[in-house]
């Protein structure tokens, strides 16, 4: 009897103990950050950071850019989001790129930066990223840092599941988070198992850049949630995870959480061209947007899309197969060699790792396990490689170093933790300050990770920096990998969420990066190449100003004979050839935004006098030492005046 | 005149062709807000940037003070310096042809005549855009003149203007020696 509260008793203590110590080593491990870390991150005022890491501007729906190891943050790129500092969204040049078959669409949720590769490496040409809530996968050019490209994608809800490159750029793939009736109609929403249906989609990428959906293949109603290409031996194949096999359609935090497995979609993507080439394909019409900004013409172009073509996998043998995965698994990341394909099963125990070849066995040998809607289903043991054993709570993306390891977050138990591949043992964990989401190695996704640091991406940093009120900044952390065990090196806040990020070195891009846009090759309708050409139109109640910017003055700087209820567009063309010397335009009253010019650009804000008056507007980016001076006026007169048009500089 | 001096003579000449393809000036100006550098770089019959556009930048910052445009097309000495270089060179070639020594004299003296009118012009040159500024000008500074020196460096307000030989010039330098080596070697020959 004693005995037995004797035992309890110690039992007690010793879990108290542990708790005490374990508390304590996290206190401790919190502020174990050794001497030299100060020197690693530290990039000296006037030099260069040796990687551009690209975030993911989440909710925001930009990008930032910023410098490792010194996670300085200098350039915001606004993609899916009106940005007034830019005037993106707001100039008439860049409005078309914001317009989806729904409208006008100002705003997205921006998930996952993604390189553009040759022979699976990052070339650093483009950086591709999915807005979420409006499907849409937009293409940033890394030559001016500028979105260049928008596009919509029909037959989709929830666009999570991408940009995911191929090897060679030949594709972007994107699957649909959510399933929902294809084409949309208006039905029953417990009719789910009947009428709902994913998408996976393969975006092509011409030479130039240019995006157009090439196919789109029918899934069952599940919730597809990432991707990755294969690459090496897997070249040829895009993998997709996939959640809620219970097609739950509501409360699936519990619905979708218990079946045991779900899946892993293996699309053999050049079947699926021979399957296209030979007709197999149905039409379906969708309308849906294309948006391109034309860099010599410094304006956007919307061009409305219908009909793509889709592959239904049970007239498609061959086409894909399902790889039992367990459990409502988050990424699927694809090692450096192209063998193994590791899943994030959110809620398992395990990470298990597929073998590409054992598949490809196991597809020959037809070893299935039953299939659903005409999509075999592979035996779990015949295509697994190994399961990575204790690997933290809620594994979910796997990052690889190019040295034989491979890095997993896990966001409940919030670290990261480092296995080896092959052996599947777990060889170092870190914890990550807090809850991690994705994280991010240079190349960290191709075949050649520059496997020197990884960047963890934080949903929650609480006490780690200045509190701002409820709203906190969410943040990345810096860690070494160069050694055997992963050391932490700097915290550093990111706007927005970042969900995921990559990194390119420095090299590779910087010498892309352009200076100016050559005046002589500004193909605007409405540009002012020579300050001579300056000059105000009146069509009707359209009133065009054509005016032009050069240190210190803007040509023409008086304007008169503008009407109340005209309709005024500011056509400001930035003669400077000169590096770093944008022009801003601002006038009072505008309901837009400013202009931001850069050099040899063409940029237009429409305004709409309400009332007669005088109106001032002024450079807005200091561009000199008589920036102060660079200033004029519009002479706003009522309607039906007999005010004449005049306009001029200096006179 | 021996052979030797008269293969000297022609390379002498030919040379000359190189201020064809080099510039024979240079003006580089140094300031914080450059880290990529500015500069101009005068040809004999052209001036153009250092980088494209830098002709047009550093007319957009001279306005500040008031100096005058820089307009190439608008400069003789750049439409008559070809000419007057093609002539030394066909003189330099007919006089390696005829071997006569006194030709040779003539041509290295016209030649120091020609390099000093030149230097002379381009000091003119200098000062003119240096001191003729624009009475409304944004910025002025009394007592201030802006001429870049004619070689060595200056500081004018925020740049410092470096005013150096280029190529084309050491062309022509080089050209004048071998001239004179061709001149003693053929001297040598006659005591010889």
């Amino acid at each position: 009897m004693y005995r037995k509260y004797f035992n309890m008793i110690a039992i007690a203590l010793a879990i108290i103990a542990t708790v005490v110590i374990v508390h304590n080593g996290c206190q401790q491990s919190k502020d174990l950050v050794s001497g030299d870390v100060a020197e690693k991150v530290y990039v000296k005022p006037g030099t260069y950071d040796d990687f551009y890491l690209f975030t993911s501007g989440g909710f925001s729906g930009h990008v930032g850019v910023y410098g490792l190891p010194s996670g300085r943050l200098f350039r915001v790129i606004p993609v899916f989001s009106q940005d007034p500092e830019k005037a993106w969204g707001y100039s008439e040049e860049s409005k078309p790129m914001f317009i989806t078959s729904h409208g006008f669409v100002p705003w997205d949720d921006a998930h996952h930066p993604e390189l553009s590769q040759t022979d699976g490496v990052p070339d650093g040409r483009w950086l591709f990223i999915n807005g979420n809530n409006t499907p849409r996968v937009a293409r940033i050019d890394l030559s001016t840092f500028k979105t260049a490209e928008i596009i919509e994608i029909p037959n989709s809800a929830g666009n999570h599941g991408s940009p995911f490159i191929t090897q060679n750029s030949e594709y972007i793939v994107a699957s649909t988070r959510f399933s929902v009736p294809i084409p949309n109609k208006d039905v029953s929403l417990s009719s789910f198992k009947e009428n709902f249906k994913g998408t996976l989609s393969f975006i092509k990428i011409a030479k130039d850049g240019a995006m157009n959906i090439e196919f789109q293949i029918i899934v069952p109603g599940f919730n597809y949630d990432l991707a990755h290409g294969g690459k090496g031996p897997s070249h040829g194949w895009a993998f997709f995870t996939s959640y809620n096999t219970e097609q739950a359609n509501t409360l699936l935090e519990v619905n979708a959480s218990q079946n045991d497995k779900d899946f892993v979609a293996a699309v053999n993507w050049k079947k699926a061209e021979e399957y296209i080439k030979q007709g197999k394909y149905k039409t379906f019409s969708s309308t849906y947007f294309n948006n391109r900004f034309d860099e010599k013409k410094h304006m956007g172009i919307s061009e409305k899309r219908s009909d793509v073509k889709v592959l239904i996998p049970s007239e498609c043998p061959g086409l894909i197969y399902y790889l039992p995965t367990p459990k409502s698994p988050h990424g699927v990341d694809v090692d450096p060699t192209g063998e193994y394909i590791a899943a994030g099963g959110k809620l398992a125990a395990v990470i298990p790792v597929h073998s590409f070849s054992k598949m490809m066995k196991a597809i020959e040998n037809k070893e299935f396990d039953g299939e659903v809607d005409g999509i075999p289903v592979l035996k779990y043991e015949s295509v697994m490689a190994g399961e990575v054993k204790n690997p933290g709570l809620g594994p979910l993306h796997t990052e690889f170093d190019g040295n034989g390891y491979a890095y997993t977050s896990s966001f409940i138990s919030s670290e990261i933790v480092k296995w080896k591949i092959g052996t599947w043992e777990v060889v170092d964990r870190i914890p990550t300050y807090y809850s991690i989401g994705h994280l991010c190695i240079p190349g960290g996704d191709s075949r050649k990770p520059w496997g020197k640091y990884v960047v963890a991406l934080n949903k929650i940093t609480k006490d780690r920096y200045l509190p701002t009120g409820p709203e906190l900044t969410q943040s990345a952390q810096l860690f070494d990998i160069s050694g055997d065990k992963m050391k932490l090196l700097l915290d550093f806040p990111t706007i927005g969420e970042p969900h995921y990020a990559q990194a390119i070195p420095a090299d590779i891009l910087m010498k892309n990066s352009k200076k100016i846009f050559p005046i002589e090759e500004n193909g605007n309708p409405y540009s002012t190449k020579a300050e001579k050409d300056a000059r105000v139109e009146r069509n009707g109640n359209i009133i065009h100003v054509y005016m032009s910017t050069i240190r210190t003055h803007f040509a023409p700087d008086n304007i008169e004979g503008i009407k109340v209820g005209d309709e005024v567009y500011f056509h400001v063309t930035n003669l400077e050839q000169d590096w770093d010397i944008p022009h801003g335009f601002a006038v009072k009253g505008a309901n837009n935004s400013e202009l931001l010019i850069m050099p040899g650009a063409t940029e237009t804000l429409k305004w709409l006098p309400m009332q007669e008056g005088v109106y001032p507007f002024y450079c807005t980016d200091f561009c000199s030492a008589l920036h102060q001076e660079m200033q004029g006026y519009v002479r706003v007169s009522q309607k039906g005046s007999n005010v004449e048009l005049a306009w001029g500089t200096g006179k | 005149m021996n052979s030797k001096s008269k293969i000297l003579l022609v390379i002498a000449s030919l040379l000359l062709l190189l201020t064809f393809l080099f510039p024979i000036w240079s003006i580089n100006l140094e300031a914080p807000q450059y880290p990529e550098g500015i500069g101009l770089k005068i040809w004999i019959n052209q001036i153009t940037g250092l980088k494209p556009n830098d002709l047009a930048n550093i007319n957009g910052l001279n306005h500040y003070i008031g100096m005058k445009e820089i307009v190439p097309d608008a400069i003789l000495e750049l439409k008559i310096m070809p000419f007057i270089i093609v002539f030394m060179i066909i003189f330099g070639l007919v006089t390696a042809l005829t071997g006569k020594r006194f030709l040779v004299y003539l041509w290295i003296i016209l030649f120091f005549i020609l390099a000093a009118v030149g230097l002379y012009d381009f000091y003119m040159w200098e000062y003119d855009y240096g001191h003729n500024l624009n009475p409304h000008a944004a910025i002025k500074i009394p007592g201030m003149a802006y001429q870049p020196p004619l070689i060595g460096s200056k500081m004018l307000l925020n740049f410092n203007a470096i005013s150096m030989p280029d190529i084309g010039f050491y062309a022509l330098a080089f050209a004048v020696i071998l001239a004179i080596i061709a001149i003693i070697i053929s001297k040598k020959t006659i005591s010889a």
